[in-house]
């Protein structure tokens, strides 16, 4: 006898059972199949905390957040200006904002200061502060929005980076322009941003340098961008290739974060 | 002698039919919205637009805070922000998917269309006192509203989303919608029109269940108990 042969007990059931059983199976099948596909919801739903930390849903949104730089970086105009508004409008007292509390933000001499340039860049002599504010500046008076939802209007003044790359002969056919900080941010913009005639090195707010707090000597003020991508307490500025991240970015932020 | 399972008559039953695109994009519509909105209250809990209000932690989206402020140095608005801008695809392509249906098919036309205020004030009435009827595969005017303000209100997400995501770029957009601020209160407005939607859109399917079978496998039917309208001539064979 074959040793998978069925056994035929089934043979002697009539034929309607056997049709109404299936259908009772059938039923019970989509009962079970209803109930674990609600209890499957339901799993995902109270654990889907869990699944957001999980490395496979991490590396997805690596990916998607890949393409939506890219779909951003299309949607970027270098022409088009973010809105101004009336001086008036103008924050005097500006929200603070880091990961640290403002008394602990990096205190810098303007004696002992030095703007470095590295990468891509003709000239790399450094720049003290008296050299970079005596270059040509320029107002904006602007809305700054925060990833987290927060805006507001403020008056920076400063170079246009633009202008600064190329007084320094930077290499602007190359993709990205990084920035290092003295409070250990750095960031990293395109080069189309880095281009754009509102990207400033902003000396001054509300008309006053910079205080220590909001990045003194200078910050980079990008009205296109959210305010995260934009650096204070700048110490080195450089030209390359290789995409550099930034502080925020390497945590799982959106690189290109243009608004 | 068996008894025959007769063939659903639409004059004795109500009948609900889904194709498997509207299924579909019905279910990935439905698991955007939630990612969305769970996703959307962590990110809105980082900066309260109502005072100080914040939403429960176990009704958000973005990961066990703990976990993310190792891995972000935040309390999962990186995580957040990640779905959000992913589910945004989602519900786009699903959108479209259920409104190219719905219009091709000429399901949008033919089922929910007319919409007369004076009807969706009745049947609003008639439903608020327990009086409205339902049947499968009917749409009462007050459903029609429904179902027309929430794909408005989708529409609107996408509008107010894209106002406060690109103030620069689209700002003709935002400017439209009142500057960023305003825009942003109208994006948490629409949000709490589609909450209000979905609960009494699940209430409903709760007490007509038939409606989720129908919505999961393709159809379903209401057997209403045979009436004969007029005394039948064979009653006895």
């Amino acid at each position: 006898m074959p040793v998978n042969e069925k056994p035929t007990a089934d043979a002697s059931v009539p034929d309607g059972a056997v049709t109404e059983r299936r259908k009772l199976l059938l039923d019970v099948d989509r009962r079970k199949f209803l109930q674990n596909g609600m209890s499957l919801g339901a799993l995902t739903l109270l654990t889907g905390c869990d699944i957001s930390d999980s490395d496979v849903v991490q590396r997805m949104f690596a990916q998607v957040s890949r393409w939506n730089s890219f779909v951003q970086g299309e949607l970027f105009s270098r022409t088009k200006l973010a809105p101004e508004y009336p001086e008036r409008m103008a924050v005097k007292d500006f929200r603070y904002n880091a990961w640290y509390q403002a008394p602990l933000a990096p205190v810098i001499q303007a004696s002992q200061y030095k703007l470095e340039l590295a990468g891509l860049i003709a000239d790399k002599r450094p720049w003290t502060v008296r050299q970079l504010y005596a270059l040509p500046q320029k107002s904006q008076v602007t809305r700054h929005v925060c990833v987290e939802g927060w805006s507001m209007i403020g008056k920076w003044t400063g170079t246009p980076l633009a202008t600064f790359l190329d007084v320094v002969g930077a290499d602007t056919t190359a993709k990205y322009v990084g920035f290092v900080c003295a409070d250990g941010y750095y960031e990293s913009i395109d080069m189309p941003t880095a281009l754009h005639p509102q990207t400033i090195m902003a000396f001054q707010l509300s008309d006053q340098i910079l205080p220590t707090k909001y990045g003194f000597p200078f910050k980079i003020r990008i009205p296109t961008k959210l305010g995260f991508k934009q650096p204070k307490f700048v110490t080195a500025i450089y030209v390359t290739n290789r995409n550099p991240g930034g502080f925020w970015v390497d945590r799982g932020y959106n690189w290109f974060s243009g608004i | 002698m068996r008894l025959q399972r007769a063939k659903p008559n639409p004059a004795t039953h109500d009948i609900q039919e889904h194709p498997a695109l509207v299924r579909i994009a019905h279910w990935l519509q439905a698991l955007a919205i939630i990612v969305m909105i769970g996703s959307g209250w962590r990110i809105y809990n980082s900066s309260p637009i109502f005072g100080y209000y914040r939403f429960p932690l176990w009704a958000t989206l973005g990961g066990d805070p703990m976990r993310s402020k190792i891995a972000h140095m935040d309390p999962g608005v990186a995580n957040a922000l990640n779905w959000h801008f992913t589910g945004m695809w989602l519900l786009l392509a699903s959108y479209l998917l259920f409104m190219a249906h719905g219009s091709i098919s000429g399901h949008f036309w033919k089922q929910l269309l007319p919409l007369r205020p004076r009807d969706v004030w009745r049947d609003f009435i008639a439903a608020a006192t327990f009086r409205l009827p339902h049947r499968l595969g009917e749409y009462n005017a007050v459903q029609r509203f429904a179902y027309w303000g929430v794909l408005f209100c989708i529409l609107m997400m996408f509008l107010t989303g894209l106002a406060i995501w690109k103030p620069v770029q689209l700002s003709p957009l935002t400017w439209l919608f009142g500057g960023y601020p305003t825009a942003r209160v109208l994006h948490f407005l629409f949000m709490s029109a589609i909450c209000l939607f979905m609960l009494v859109h699940v209430a409903l399917v709760i007490i007509v269940p038939k409606t989720f079978v129908a919505m999961v496998f393709g159809r379903a039917a209401h057997a209403h108990p045979i009436q004969p309208k007029e005394p039948a001539p064979h009653a006895g064979e």
